[in-house]
C-alpha cells in the first residue's frame, strides 16, 4: 500500500488527529512536530498533564508510538526505567526513550526526579512543553509563570499586578547538571524544533528541550495566532532560543527587536497591564527581563 | 528434594532479603536508603558492582522515583526489586496503588519501622499495614530464613498473578540480627523461578499504550470491542487477590518441595490441636508468642499460637477453620488503625462472624516504636484476659495498650 508507506515517510501520523486538545493548542502541534523529528523507533513517557488527557483517552489513544503514562511527578523516574532495562538488555541502540511533560511538572512537582535523571546521566531525551501554567487543572501559576501573568492563582488585584515572581530558568538549571544537550525551542519555529530534536537524539546521555507552546485558553489569545504569539515571544527575548550542545552555545538571532507590549497585550493574561490605570512600571520590568535576555545571550547581531 | 545442598549462612535480615533478590536474579534494582532498610541497598550495589548480580542500579533520588523505575522496568520486561521502610513505604504510597493498578510483578521488602511524628527509627508494622489498601500482597516474615524464603516465593506468585509482593519483616529485631540461614544453590532457584516472561509489551514495531484516561463506564475502543471500565479493570484487581490464596500456597508447597521448607499455608500454627487459648501475631512476634504459649502450658493452659504469614489476601476462611475450637482469641498487634482498633484484630473479627464461632476476643496494642515486648509480657496480657473469658463478653470496643498510660 504507497499511501502508507508515504505516511511512514513523513511519520506526520505518529501522533494521531482526534485528540480532544483546544483549537490553537501549542502543545499538541509542538508534540506532532517533535514525534515528527524522532520518528517512530522510540518510547514516549508522558506525565499526567493537558498533553496526556486529551491524548490518551483509553480506546482512543493519538499515540501511534509505545507509550507509557504514569504520574505526575516521576516522569523523569519512569524514563529512567525505560532505559535502565534497555541498558540492561543490550537494547540501547535500538530504541530512544523520549520524556513529554508541561512546565508544572519539570519545575515543580517532578523537579526532584528530572534531577535525579539529569544527575544519574540516563540516555532520555526531556521534552518540557512550557506554556507558563498549570492549564490542565484550570490555569494556576506555576514555576514557569512569567511576571505579572494573571493565572487563578495569581490574580491581579489591590496587593499585586498578577504573579510577582520570575520565570524560573529550567534550562539553565538543567545546563548546571552538567549533561550534554539543553536547548529551547518554540512551536513558532518549527525548522529549528526539528533540527534540535533530531540533534538531541544523535547524542548519548540525558538531553532536555524546553519548547515554548502559547495556550490559547490558559493565555487568553486568539487560537488562530499561536505561531504569531510563539514568535512574538522569541523576537522580543522574552524566551529565547538556543542550545548548549556540549558546551558551545549557539543562538537564534533576532532579526528586528520586538517591544514587548506587542507580545503582552495579544493576551489577556497580561490584559490589566494596559488599562487606563496601566502598570507602566510592571510593563517596563517584563521588558527588562527581554533586554537581559538580548545581552546575556547575544540575541542581536552587534 | 533438589540435589545440590543448601549452604547455611549466617546473616541479617537485610542480607537474607539481598541474597533472595539476588538468587532471583533480578535485572532493575531501584531503592533509596533509609533506616533500617539501608544494608539492602547497600549489598545489592556490592552484588552489581562485584560482577555477582547482573542487574542495573539506580540510586534514585527518593523512595517515589524508585518505584517509578520498578514500575517502568517492570513494564519494559525486566524483574524488578525495591526495598524501603517507614517515611520511605509513606512516600512510595501513590506508586504503590500505581504499581497494583498496572497489574506489575515488582517486590518490595518492607523493613518495618515506626512512623513519625515524632520521630522514631524503630520497629513496628505501622508502616505496611498503612499500605493495606494498595492492592499489594503482603507476607510477613517471623525469621531471616522466611525473609529469603519469601522473596524468591514472592516473583514466582507476582508473575502468576499479576499482583505485585511486599515482603515484610521487623526492623532490627530481623533486619540487623544474625540468625543461621539455609542459602539454596542458584541452581536450584533457577528450577524453582524461571526467567521473567512479561506480560506487557513496548516495542515500536507493536506500538502499545499503557495507563491511560479510563471512564467510569465500559467503552467500545477503536476495534468495535467492548472494553472495561474503570470499576471493571479495579474490580478484576480485587479478584486476583481474592484468588492468589490458592496461588501462594501452591507456589509455597512447590517451594517447600524442592527446598524442604514448606509454606503451603498462609498461617503459621503452633499447639493449636486442643489450645482452648490462641494467641494471635504477624511477623517476629509471632515467635516471642510461641514462648509465650510455652510458659502459659507450663501453668496449665492451653495454648497455641496462631501466626499470620499472610495479611493481603487475608486468609479468612483459613483463619476460621483455625480458630474453631478457640475459646479466647488474644491479638497482638505492632499497629492502631486510629479510632479503631489494631487492623489484625479486625480482620480476625471480620473472618469469624457469621462462622459460628463464639469466641472471647482481646486485642493488644504492644511494641510501637521499638518498644520492647516479650514472651512474659505476651503471656501477662493473656492472663489478664482470663476474667473476660468467664465473664463471656466476647467483644471490647476498643483494644489495650500495653504501655505506661
Amino acid at each position: 500500500m504507497p499511501k502508507v508507506k508515504e505516511r511512514d515517510k513523513s511519520c506526520d501520523h505518529l501522533f494521531a488527529s482526534g485528540h480532544t486538545a483546544c483549537p490553537g493548542c501549542g502543545q499538541s502541534m509542538a508534540v506532532r512536530l517533535v514525534l515528527r523529528a524522532a520518528g517512530r523507533n522510540v518510547i514516549v513517557v508522558n506525565s499526567t498533564g493537558c498533553l496526556e488527557i486529551f491524548s490518551s483517552k483509553f480506546g482512543e489513544s493519538s499515540w501511534e508510538v509505545p507509550y507509557i503514562h504514569s504520574l505526575f511527578e516521576n516522569i523523569a523516574a519512569v524514563a529512567s526505567g525505560v532505559e535502565s532495562v534497555l541498558r540492561a538488555t543490550g537494547r540501547l541502540d535500538e530504541v530512544r526513550v523520549i520524556a513529554m511533560s508541561g512546565d508544572g511538572s519539570a519545575a515543580d512537582i517532578g523537579f526532584g526526579a528530572i534531577s535525579g535523571m539529569m544527575e544519574r546521566g540516563h540516555d532520555v531525551l526531556y521534552v518540557c512543553y512550557d506554556n507558563e501554567a498549570y492549564m490542565n487543572t484550570g490555569i494556576q501559576r506555576s514555576g514557569c509563570t512569567p511576571y505579572y501573568a494573571r493565572t487563578t492563582t495569581s490574580p491581579p488585584g489591590k496587593v499585586s499586578q498578577g504573579n510577582p515572581r520570575p520565570k524560573k530558568d529550567l534550562p539553565q538549571i538543567i545546563l548546571a547538571h552538567g549533561v550534554p544537550y539543553v536547548a529551547t525551542a518554540s512551536v513558532g519555529y518549527i525548522n529549528d524544533l526539528d533540527k534540535k530534536v533530531k540533534r538531541a537524539l544523535s547524542i548519548r546521555g540525558p538531553k532536555y528541550i524546553q519548547v515554548h507552546v502559547p495556550c490559547p485558553l490558559g493565555w487568553g489569545s486568539d487560537s488562530s495566532r499561536t505561531i504569531d504569539i510563539a514568535r512574538l515571544a522569541v523576537n522580543s527575548g522574552l524566551f529565547p532560543l538556543y542550545e548548549v550542545d556540549s558546551g558551545e552555545l549557539n543562538v537564534r538571532k533576532i532579526p528586528k527587536k520586538v517591544p514587548v507590549e506587542e507580545y503582552l497585550q495579544l493576551q489577556v493574561r497580561f490584559r490589566h497591564l494596559f488599562g487606563s490605570d496601566g502598570a507602566r512600571e510592571e510593563v517596563e520590568q517584563i521588558q527588562r527581563v527581554a533586554d537581559e535576555n538580548i545581552e546575556k545571550y547575544g540575541l542581536m547581531s552587534k | 528434594m533438589l540435589g545440590s545442598k543448601a549452604g547455611t549462612q549466617i546473616l541479617d535480615g537485610n542480607h537474607a532479603a539481598a541474597v533472595g533478590a539476588k538468587l532471583s536474579r533480578v535485572q532493575v534494582i531501584a531503592a533509596y536508603p533509609i533506616t533500617p532498610q539501608s544494608p539492602v541497598t547497600e549489598k545489592l550495589s556490592e552484588y552489581v558492582e562485584g560482577g555477582n548480580l547482573k542487574a542495573e542500579y539506580v540510586a534514585v533520588e527518593s523512595e517515589h522515583s524508585a518505584l517509578a523505575v520498578c514500575s517502568s522496568a517492570s513494564l519494559v520486561g525486566a524483574r524488578t526489586f525495591t526495598a524501603s521502610s517507614s517515611h520511605g513505604l509513606a512516600y512510595m504510597h501513590e506508586m504503590l496503588h500505581w504499581v497494583a493498578g498496572t497489574r506489575l510483578p515488582v517486590i518490595l521488602a518492607c523493613v518495618n519501622r515506626a512512623i513519625g511524628a515524632p520521630w522514631n527509627v524503630l520497629n513496628d508494622q505501622q508502616d505496611s499495614i498503612s499500605q493495606r489498601d494498595t492492592g499489594w500482597i503482603q507476607i510477613y516474615a517471623r525469621t531471616n530464613q522466611e525473609i529469603l524464603d519469601s522473596v524468591i516465593q514472592a516473583y514466582k506468585i507476582a508473575e502468576t498473578v499479576y499482583v505485585p509482593v511486599m515482603v515484610c519483616y521487623d526492623g532490627y529485631i530481623l533486619s540487623h540480627t544474625e540468625m543461621p540461614v539455609d542459602v539454596p544453590s542458584p541452581r536450584d532457584v533457577d528450577s524453582f523461578l524461571p526467567p521473567y516472561k512479561p506480560h506487557t509489551i513496548l516495542d515500536p514495531a507493536n506500538p502499545r499504550n499503557y495507563n491511560l484516561v479510563t471512564l467510569a463506564n465500559p467503552r467500545v475502543n477503536a476495534e468495535g470491542v467492548l472494553c472495561h471500565g474503570y470499576m471493571e479493570i479495579r474490580y478484576l484487581l480485587q479478584e486476583a487477590l481474592q484468588n492468589a490464596g490458592e496461588t501462594i500456597a501452591s507456589v509455597g508447597r512447590e517451594f517447600g518441595g524442592l527446598f524442604g521448607r514448606s509454606y503451603a499455608s498462609m498461617l503459621w500454627e503452633y499447639s493449636l490441636d486442643d489450645a482452648e487459648i490462641v494467641i494471635v501475631a504477624m511477623g517476629s512476634l509471632a515467635m516471642e508468642a510461641i514462648v509465650a504459649a510455652d510458659t502459659l502450658r507450663d501453668e496449665g493452659h492451653r495454648v497455641g499460637v496462631l501466626g499470620l504469614r499472610v495479611f493481603r489476601p487475608f486468609p479468612k476462611s483459613d483463619v476460621v477453620t483455625a480458630l474453631k475450637k478457640a475459646r479466647l482469641v488474644v491479638v497482638f498487634d505492632k499497629n492502631i488503625s486510629y479510632g479503631s482498633e489494631g487492623a489484625t484484630c479486625s480482620e480476625i473479627k471480620s473472618a469469624l462472624y457469621g462462622s459460628g464461632a463464639n469466641a472471647v476476643i482481646r486485642n493488644f496494642v504492644v511494641g510501637l516504636g521499638g518498644r520492647d515486648i516479650k514472651a512474659r509480657e505476651l503471656a501477662g496480657a493473656v492472663n489478664k484476659s482470663l476474667p473476660a473469658l468467664k465473664e463471656g463478653v466476647l467483644n471490647d470496643e476498643y483494644p489495650e495498650w500495653i504501655c505506661h498510660i
